[in-house]
């Protein structure tokens, strides 16, 4: 029954192979169908799975085993044994994940379609774009750390492969470059993390792994200490792919990428891929607090500073961007404080409305001619209705207000979070939702409402095609219902139902649980916070009263420093760019001159020694025949010598 | 069937023929090249029957044992296990290669060159398949002058320097082992009154001989496989050989006689000094973890692409000692695929200079940019490589990394495997960086008539990279080869200690 999971991901991975082999001669700007069909097989098979996952046990999972990967053998004197098998693995964590990662997928397949309408480098574009739906499904699939961690990387190439798609540009290079290094300074950790499992533990299969992770924290053998370095070098990768302080300056740069990639992976799917890693290690982190706090306290900081760089921004993408990296924070503080379900919870529902926002600007940048400059656009909604209202939908959930999909999720990680005894996340991330709320409506502000600012002689804003639009309606529908569908009542709905069968948070649940009053406290004061936030940036760019130019006029420290976004980028490039090019630099010459030199001095030595050795290298044969025979000379002579006891006096 | 000298065969087809054409005048430069090519392709064929006749034995398969000279010992002793039928693969495989991409790069005295070619690849299936010092030691000498000549008769620039850099260092290092070899010697004949050289019977009595002897000759052997890795700091005529060698003569340079070094230290430093061995571990990982980082700094900042590669190889090759040294199956099976992996990898990273060289006649990161506009085809193939290379899971370089790598992480001293694991930023910065330069940016005028691939060019890209891409996904089969070797040669180095207990 279950052995068609190979299909989900097998699907999109010959769509890959057959247009990367074929799409420039043959399929050209039909290049798009295979990946349609790959994903669109992957997106119906996801549902399977997901009805068939529903009936099944806490627990319980659908296995698909396929082949042994690596296997160093089975030794006497060796108790490890390395056995890494690709083999997949659907639990109810994964199968939501599946739904996600395919139906987002399949809507920018799609958009694609439009967006990318006669590009020249068409056919690698929907080659990419399968290859990584092919590695994403294959990364939730996966069965163990080892695999996790190869498909981990795999996203990572196909996120440079895309962000740097335009490869004539300098900036896509370098943001494309930027973004895998980034994340590999998080795999060095990760990395490391893995091995530390598998040392401890002697496999990587995540079932084993919390067996015995029960079993040798009861017997004394894995101490607190050994949990905790796990779960914080398995964080560092997820600090790298969730765009976490202090790895998140790749994200924002990201945005070089074609705009459908940035909504597929670098906004619903890949970059949630930290989140998941945490919560898939459930069973580790509820046993190391220590851990958890620095997953906290690493979230709301993100969470925080995110959200003031978007107040500033210009650039519609980069509001975007900054918006994901600190929702990205919302999931990992409440990783932190154990809310392992509303984390996924905001998981979901953020894949659909950040999709449809990012898919939105497409639109919107796509009816501009490339124009991104939010403050060269305004009144857009009476050109592209459907953009600016889908979008509004979007910019709605994503502020929190009810009863859209945001404000259920968003609001069961703040009252967990309460719940939890961290009273001063709590605070600040109430305030941050306010700050979501408003620069998130600054945006729309700007974009859609307002005066019409760009060039009316160069630029016609025009409504996108039905490729393009549809994309943005379907993810419209969940990002209104989604959240009260699944989430109602809050701690309890569907949601929980659900994934409790997958992940369970003994650590949260510790605590008491809140009283109806104080649940509805929190809904009033986030309703509240998320209107205020709007209201807020209607009065500044709409009525322009405060206006907001005098603002920044009058904290002007401040804006540059938001605008600078924190001088993270200037940081980096002065001590780790700059640092490690001086070191490559200055360990070339000590190789050259020092360790060369050396040698090279050695080596003078011994062939002054024997003269004529440098004249035997002319090429001619006849002086390497004499070469050897002297060779040959030599070993006689010295098997002879050594017929007397050389060792003695060699050794004494 | 097992009584066929197939190893012989194997052996001395390339010589014979290499001196047939030697004998044989005016023969045509076309019928040297096909003369060439279809020796390496039976060799291939013949090793081919080699890997699927392994067993899951340790004992020697097609051996060959013949009392060569009695009066001073000497066996003519020829077999196979797991590891030397990975290296006769690697080899016969990079062969077909070399010879292939030498086709329309080498123009000059072309009879000589595929006479000098044979001859170095008779060297190089000797090393891998002899089990007595005497012979083995002539084999890696043999090697030595063919590739010597390569470097310096049909390389570039700077090319005699480079020879005869490459030719001291590997001397130097092979001298030392000969001392070694007399020393072994003498020993077994003083202990037992027997004369001999054979290698297993050599290891059975080395275990008893004094351990400062042991450590000497140790060092003796170890000093000329540690040249010819190289190890640091001994590398440095590493990226000088490259630097001027034909392509070819890289792609074995680089695919097959690094691997001798490595190759060597399994097969006779901790074959016939086990206990010696553990007393080197320490400085010998310290050195792998130097080579590692060490290589990847030097090579981000290099302005030509083969040094850069060639520092590369520098890293690359600390993962081998480094898995070596850790002394645990997980580090011996990932420096054995490491070293089959780099041979693949680094074999196809010099084909995709030595294309652009061809065609710019100069290997100047600088001199390039957007060349991926005027040659899609090559830009995908060199993107395998690079990203093979910078040790990407589902290619071959990640599994010898994470092995070796892991292997370190076992030893009490978890700072090799910490700063090794540092090692997978800097090499995405010095591959990615000089791709990106190369590659990618805005099309140059001056290189519009760059043709893309050639079927000669992609005949020697593709098998690489459909075995880059086998070794990534599928190493299994290769890891069992190998299980029965790690079996016979862990036992005594681990000892009663067990595995955690090493340095």
């Amino acid at each position: 029954m279950e052995n068609f999971l190979w299909i989900i991901p097998a699907a999109p991975l010959a769509a890959f192979i057959v247009t990367i082999l074929f799409g420039r001669t043959y399929l050209k700007q039909n290049s798009h169908w295979l990946g349609i069909i790959g994903v669109g097989i992957s997106w119906v098979l996801s549902i399977v799975t997901f009805t068939q996952v529903f009936s099944l046990e806490k627990g319980q999972a659908l296995n698909n085993r396929l082949f042994t990967w690596m296997d160093t053998g089975r030794y006497d004197f060796d108790a490890l044994q390395f056995n890494v098998g690709i083999n997949l693995r659907a639990d109810h964590l994964t199968a939501m994940m599946l739904l996600v990662v395919t139906t987002v997928g399949l809507l920018v397949h799609i958009y694609s379609t439009g967006y990318m309408h006669g590009e020249a480098g068409y056919y690698r574009f929907f080659s990419y774009l399968p290859l990584f739906v092919f590695s994403m499904l294959m990364l939730v699939l996966a069965d163990n750390y080892l695999l996790l961690f190869v498909f981990w990387e795999a996203v990572g190439m196909c996120s440079y492969f895309l962000i740097g798609y335009y490869f004539r540009r300098d900036s896509a290079n370098n943001a494309a470059m930027k973004a895998f290094w980034t994340n590999r300074v998080g795999d060095v950790g990760f990395g490391l993390g893995t091995m530390l499992v598998w040392t401890t533990f002697g496999t990587f299969q995540y079932t084993e792994v919390f067996r015995l992770l029960e079993e040798k924290t009861g017997t004394g053998e894995v101490g607190k200490g050994l949990i905790t370095a796990i779960c914080l070098l398995l964080f560092c990768g997820a600090v790298g792919k969730s765009a976490q302080f202090p790895l998140h300056v790749w994200l924002p740069d990201a945005m070089e990428g074609p705009t459908p990639v940035s909504a597929l992976i670098h906004a619903a799917t890949m970059v949630t891929a930290g989140i998941y890693l945490v919560a898939r290690s459930y069973p580790l982190y509820d046993l190391s607090p220590t851990a958890r706090t620095v997953v906290a306290c690493v979230g709301i900081f993100t969470a925080f500073m995110a959200a003031t760089i978007g107040l500033v921004q210009r650039d519609i993408k980069r509001v975007l961007a900054y918006s994901t990296v600190s929702q990205l924070g919302f999931m990992c503080f409440a990783l932190g404080v154990g809310a392992y379900i509303p984390a996924l919870f905001h998981l979901m529902t953020h894949a659909f409305f950040k999709g449809l926002m990012f898919l939105g600007s497409g639109s919107v940048i796509h009816g501009m001619h490339e124009e991104q400059d939010l403050f060269k656009m305004g009144g857009l909604r009476k050109h592209m209705p459907i953009t600016a209202y889908t979008f509004l939908i979007g910019a709605i959930a994503i502020a929190g207000v009810p009863p859209l999909a945001g404000f259920w999720s968003k609001d069961e990680i703040i009252a967990s979070t309460w719940r939890a005894g961290y009273p001063w996340i709590t605070v600040i991330a109430i305030f941050t939702a306010g700050l979501t709320a408003f620069y998130m409506f600054r945006l729309y502000f700007l974009a859609f409402e307002g005066k019409e600012r760009f060039d009316h002689e160069h630029v016609h804003p025009h409504e996108s095609p039905p490729a393009m639009t549809w994309p943005l309606i379907i993810l419209a529908v969940p990002s209104l219902v989604i959240g009260a569908l699944v989430g109602l009542p809050p701690d309890e709905g569907k949601i929980h139902e659900f994934l409790g069968k997958a992940v369970s948070m003994d650590a949260l649940e510790a605590f008491p649980k809140l009283s109806e009053e104080t649940t509805y406290i929190f809904f009033a004061i986030s309703t509240a916070v998320a209107l205020a936030g709007i209201g807020l940036a209607y009065l500044m760019y709409i009525r322009k009263a405060p206006n907001p130019v005098t603002i920044g006029e009058r904290f002007h420290a401040l804006w540059a420093f938001l605008w600078h976004k924190w001088y993270f980028d200037e940081l980096y490039n002065a001590v780790f760019v700059q640092g490690t090019k001086a070191l490559g630099n200055g360990l070339w010459i000590v190789d050259v001159k020092v360790v060369d030199g050396f040698v090279n001095g050695l080596a003078q030595t011994v062939n002054r020694g024997s003269g004529r050795l440098r004249r035997v290298q002319t090429g001619f044969v006849a002086n390497y025949a004499l070469a050897i025979t002297l060779g040959a000379v030599l070993i006689v002579g010295i098997y002879l010598l050594t017929r007397g006891n050389i060792i003695d006096q060699l050794f004494g | 069937m097992t009584n066929f000298p197939l190893l012989s065969v194997l052996l001395y087809l390339p010589a014979v023929v290499a001196l047939a054409m030697l004998f044989v005048p005016n023969m045509s430069a076309q019928t040297v090249k096909y003369l060439a090519l279809g020796t390496a392709i039976v060799c291939f064929v013949l090793s081919l029957i080699v890997v699927f006749s392994a067993t899951n034995s340790a004992a020697l398969q097609w051996e060959e044992n013949i009392n060569w000279l009695p009066d001073i010992g000497l066996r003519y002793h020829l077999g196979t296990d797991g590891l030397s039928t990975l290296f006769i693969l690697l080899t016969t495989l990079s062969s077909i290669i070399a010879i292939v991409a030498s086709w329309d790069s080498i123009t000059t005295n072309i009879k000589a060159y595929y006479v000098t070619f044979l001859l170095l690849m008779t060297g190089m299936l000797g090393v891998f398949t002899t089990f007595d010092l005497v012979l083995f030691y002539v084999f890696w000498e043999l090697v030595l002058i063919p590739m010597a000549l390569i470097i310096g008769v049909w390389g570039s620039a700077n090319r005699v320097y480079s020879a005869i850099k490459f030719f001291l260092f590997t001397l130097a290092g092979s001298l030392l082992m000969l001392v070694g070899i007399v020393v072994l010697y003498t020993e077994y004949f003083n202990r037992t009154g027997t004369r001999t050289t054979d290698l297993l019977l050599i290891a059975k009595e080395s275990p008893n001989f004094s351990m400062t002897l042991q450590l000497w000759t140790f060092a003796s052997f170890f000093i000329a496989f540690a040249i010819k890795v190289p190890m640091f700091p001994v590398h440095t005529w590493l990226p000088d050989a490259h630097g001027d060698a034909p392509t070819p003569g890289s792609v074995i340079l680089a695919a097959v006689l690094l691997k001798m070094g490595g190759y060597g230290m399994i097969r006779f430093n901790l074959t016939m000094f086990p206990q010696a061995a553990r007393e080197f571990a320490g400085p010998v990982l310290t050195l792998s973890v130097i080579a590692i980082v060490y290589g990847a700094l030097v090579a981000m900042v290099q302005p030509d692409m083969k040094k850069l590669v060639a520092y590369s190889s520098v890293t690359h090759m600390g993962f081998v000692t480094l898995g070596i040294f850790s002394f645990n199956p997980q580090g011996f099976q990932g420096a054995a695929m490491q070293m089959f992996s780099h041979g693949l990898v680094t074999g196809g990273l010099f084909l995709c200079v030595g294309v652009l060289y061809e065609r710019a006649h100069t290997r100047q990161i600088s001199a390039f940019g957007g060349i991926a506009t005027w040659m899609p085809n090559y830009a995908g193939v060199f993107m395998v490589f690079m990203l093979a290379s910078l040790g990407l899971p589902g290619l071959s370089g990640f599994i010898g990394e994470y092995l070796s790598t892991l292997a370190a992480f076992r030893l009490d001293n978890k700072l090799y495997a910490s700063i090794t694991m540092f090692v997978v930023i800097f090499a995405a910065v010095y591959m990615m960086w000089m791709y990106k330069r190369v590659i990618f940016g805005e099309p140059r005028e001056e290189h519009k008539n760059f043709p893309d691939l050639t079927p000669v060019e992609l005949s020697t890209l593709v098998p690489l990279i459909l075995a880059t891409l086998f070794v990534g996904i599928y190493p299994t089969p290769l890891m069992h080869l190998l299980t029965p070797v790690i079996n016979v040669l862990l036992a005594p180095i681990v000892g009663g200690g067990g595995i955690a207990s090493l340095p």
